[in-house]
């Protein structure tokens, strides 16, 4: 086989295709061809690199030099300079040279250092559309291995010592949720991929797909094979055209190998997997309507108990597991329980895929072990806060998450640390926000969310959002009352404990966790003044009692 | 595909393809490739020493180019650096000493003394030095 002397990774993850990163692969091809390197360097289109925000980028190995925010224009100089002289481009690099002036390697930058990739270790090193790649890897090995030398119930033994817990938002322990489907009565049983990432600024699940498809599919096919199912569906959004197309192409792929269908691996286990898409509706990430849209109707939560262990799917026992939940399942085989417990905090191991999105200078996606501290995310990985600006907010897990002030920076990233505050790891949706926004025009935009998106079905959710929503509307307008504030924590309260799904349950927290951390921020506007000048305060009513 | 051995046929052939996917971590042959190693005629060099790795099927070595070295009149230059950190600097490496570079040095861990004109970390302290010079009055923007 030829000596390939170089490799060019360019990021084709949906952010940085946005920005070009397909035109800039081919202005370099044509390049090296022009140049005659072609046959000396390889392009490859890989998964995403984590720096969305500095997108389109690209790792030039084998020195590991990353390129960011590529025009085309920069085309020609990384080919003469770097591809045939060996110099690299400073001014597109974003690892910092040390003391000597020397090169940092690519793993050694602050953005990655921090980092602990399990789920994403081969996003950004493997092409996503080879299944040679994702074997050469090491994929499929945990499969194989599985099939061969454990049963179901010790592959869920192993998933119960990992103490894997879901990955989606609930954090339910996964070995359990596997024993009970395991457990129930009947021979056909259905796994589900939930896929449906709806909470705004998450979008980990589709970058991970995106990045490395395979490894979805084989964490599938070993949760399949210990629930005892041999039918998975994929619910996936929609609108995730690059995810469906390339979750499509490896299913066909492993289809082909025989990593998927009847008799895989030349063992009794038969698994085979369809992809079904949402239509965009948030509740549809709820796990019962999720079930509910795939059999064809109104996607409403239903009652529970039963849950989808005992009665899912088409009525029969379901498992339905988030993305990422799925992602860890291989590396847990392979490298072993204890290995997992090692890593994160002595509750909450492993660890845990974020998007950092809002006021941050790295936004994009990261990968760190649980118990973090929201301060080393932000100002280490993230690089602080662009524009000289101050850090003011950040809600942690999505638009249902709690919002955590200034004082909160040293909480660990783990489910009981953050559960103490009122806020959660949820989906894994960072959201940082400067000094140059209210708190309450904030709060306002998230329950117009929740109104939007409620399914309508149980009074409490449709009404509830709705009355939350007109509440805080009267506050940023400056014509609410002390009272006021009293009724939202009273309709909070009732709000978490009586809807039917998480939907309704998780709505207040972002107001509750809002008024509690920015307390005077909140009264101010009683007085008829928006400290940060966000919030139109020419109707306001002076209040006396504030 | 009916077994683990299957799969790990794959993973085999597939190595050497990714051998360049790594960082550094193996036999690096660095060559100059400044405009005085262009002009001496590095790029045969370069073409050279990846056909003779072709021909070996070796797949544990990097390739990779430096700029001028501050020795023109002694380029194409070429230097071996081993996992262990010792390091090689041949001089006048055309693609014939190239091709026998990699034949009995790479491959066979005998160095071609005769073309040597520095080596250990005395050959690499001076490399790195050069190197830092060298990007330090590249245009930082």
């Amino acid at each position: 086989m030829r000596f390939i002397r170089s490799h060019i990774l360019i990021c084709s993850g949906s952010n940085c295709q946005l920005r070009g990163s397909l035109s800039i692969m081919h202005a370099l091809e044509a390049e090296l061809i022009k140049k005659g390197l072609y046959q000396e360097i390889r392009i490859v289109e890989t998964g995403c690199l984590g720096l969305c925000e500095k997108g389109p980028g690209m790792v030039v190995y084998p020195e590991g030099v990353m390129y960011t925010r590529v025009t085309l224009a920069d085309i020609p100089e990384i080919v003469e300079e770097h591809l045939l002289k060996g110099r690299f481009v400073r001014r597109l690099m974003t690892q910092p040279a040390d003391g000597e002036d020397k090169l940092t390697p690519l793993n050694m930058s602050p953005f990655f250092i921090k980092q602990k990739r399990v789920v994403l270790k081969n996003c950004g090193l493997i092409n996503p559309e080879s299944i040679e790649e994702y074997i050469a890897a090491g994929g499929y090995q945990s499969l194989a291995m599985a099939l061969d030398q454990y049963s179901p119930d010790q592959v869920i033994q192993i998933v119960k010592d990992s103490n894997l817990r879901g990955r989606g938002g609930a954090g339910f322990p996964t070995g359990r949720k596997w024993d009970f489907t395991r457990r129930a009565e009947g021979t056909e049983k259905y796994l589900i991929c939930n896929a449906d990432e709806g909470e705004p600024g998450t979008f980990k699940d589709r970058l991970i797909i995106e990045g490395d498809p395979h490894l979805v599919l084989e964490g599938m096919s070993l949760a399949a094979y210990a629930i005892g199912a041999d039918k998975g569906i994929i619910y996936v959004r929609g609108e995730y055209d690059l995810s469906i197309k390339r979750l499509e192409q490896a299913i066909r792929q492993a289809r082909e190998s025989g990593l998927l269908g009847r008799n895989i691996l030349g063992s009794e286990f038969s698994f085979d997997i369809d992809v079904c898409l949402g239509a965009g509706a948030y509740v549809c990430g709820e796990e019962t309507a999720l079930i509910e849209s795939i059999e064809g109707k109104r996607g409403e939560p239903r009652l529970k108990p039963p849950y989808p262990a005992q009665a899912g799917l088409w009525g029969k026992p379901t498992s339905v597991n988030n993305v990422e939940t799925l992602a860890n399942i291989p590396s847990i085989i392979e490298h072993g329980a204890e290995w997992f417990r090692s890593i994160g905090t002595a509750t909450s191991s492993g660890t845990k895929v974020f998007t950092l999105t809002g006021n941050v200078v790295n936004a994009g996606l990261i990968e760190v072990p649980m118990g973090i501290t929201l301060r080393e995310v932000i100002m280490e990985i993230g690089g602080g806060i662009p524009g000289g600006r101050q850090f003011k907010m950040a809600q942690t897990g999505g638009t249902s998450g709690g919002c955590l002030a200034e004082e909160h920076l040293d909480v660990p990233m783990d489910y009981e640390s953050l559960s103490q505050y009122g806020s959660s790891l949820g989906s894994g949706a960072l959201l940082i926000m400067d000094d140059s926004h209210c708190i309450v025009d904030l709060t306002k935009c998230f329950l117009r969310f929740f109104v939007h998106e409620s399914c309508g079905q149980c009074t409490p959710c449709r009404e509830g959002t709705a009355q939350l929503y007109n509440i805080v509307d009267k506050i940023s307008k400056g014509r609410a009352a002390g009272s006021d504030i009293d009724l939202i924590e009273k309709l909070s309260r009732t709000m978490q404990i009586s809807p039917l799904c998480a939907l309704g349950q998780t709505a207040p927290i972002p107001v509750l966790s809002a008024f509690q951390y920015f307390g005077p921020e909140v009264r101010a506007h009683l007085r008829g003044t928006c400290p940060a000048g966000i919030c139109n305060m020419k109707g306001a009513l002076a209040n006396a009692d504030s | 595909m009916k077994s683990m051995e299957e799969l790990k046929l794959i993973r085999e052939r597939m190595k050497v393809t990714n051998g360049a996917r790594h960082d550094q971590r193996q036999t690096q042959i660095v060559i100059g490739m400044g405009t005085c190693g262009i002009g001496a005629g590095a790029r045969n060099t370069l073409l050279a020493v990846m056909n003779e790795l072709t021909l070996l099927d070796l797949d544990n070595v990097s390739v990779t180019q430096t700029g001028c070295m501050g020795m023109c009149e002694r380029e194409p230059l070429l230097e071996i650096r081993t996992i262990e950190g010792e390091s090689y600097l041949y001089a006048h490496v055309d693609a014939e000493r190239a091709r026998r570079i990699v034949a009995n040095h790479v491959q066979l861990g005998q160095p071609m003394t005769q073309w040597i004109i520095k080596r250990g970390q005395e050959a690499e302290r001076w490399a790195n030095e050069k190197r830092s010079l060298h990007l330090s009055t590249n245009p930082v923007d």
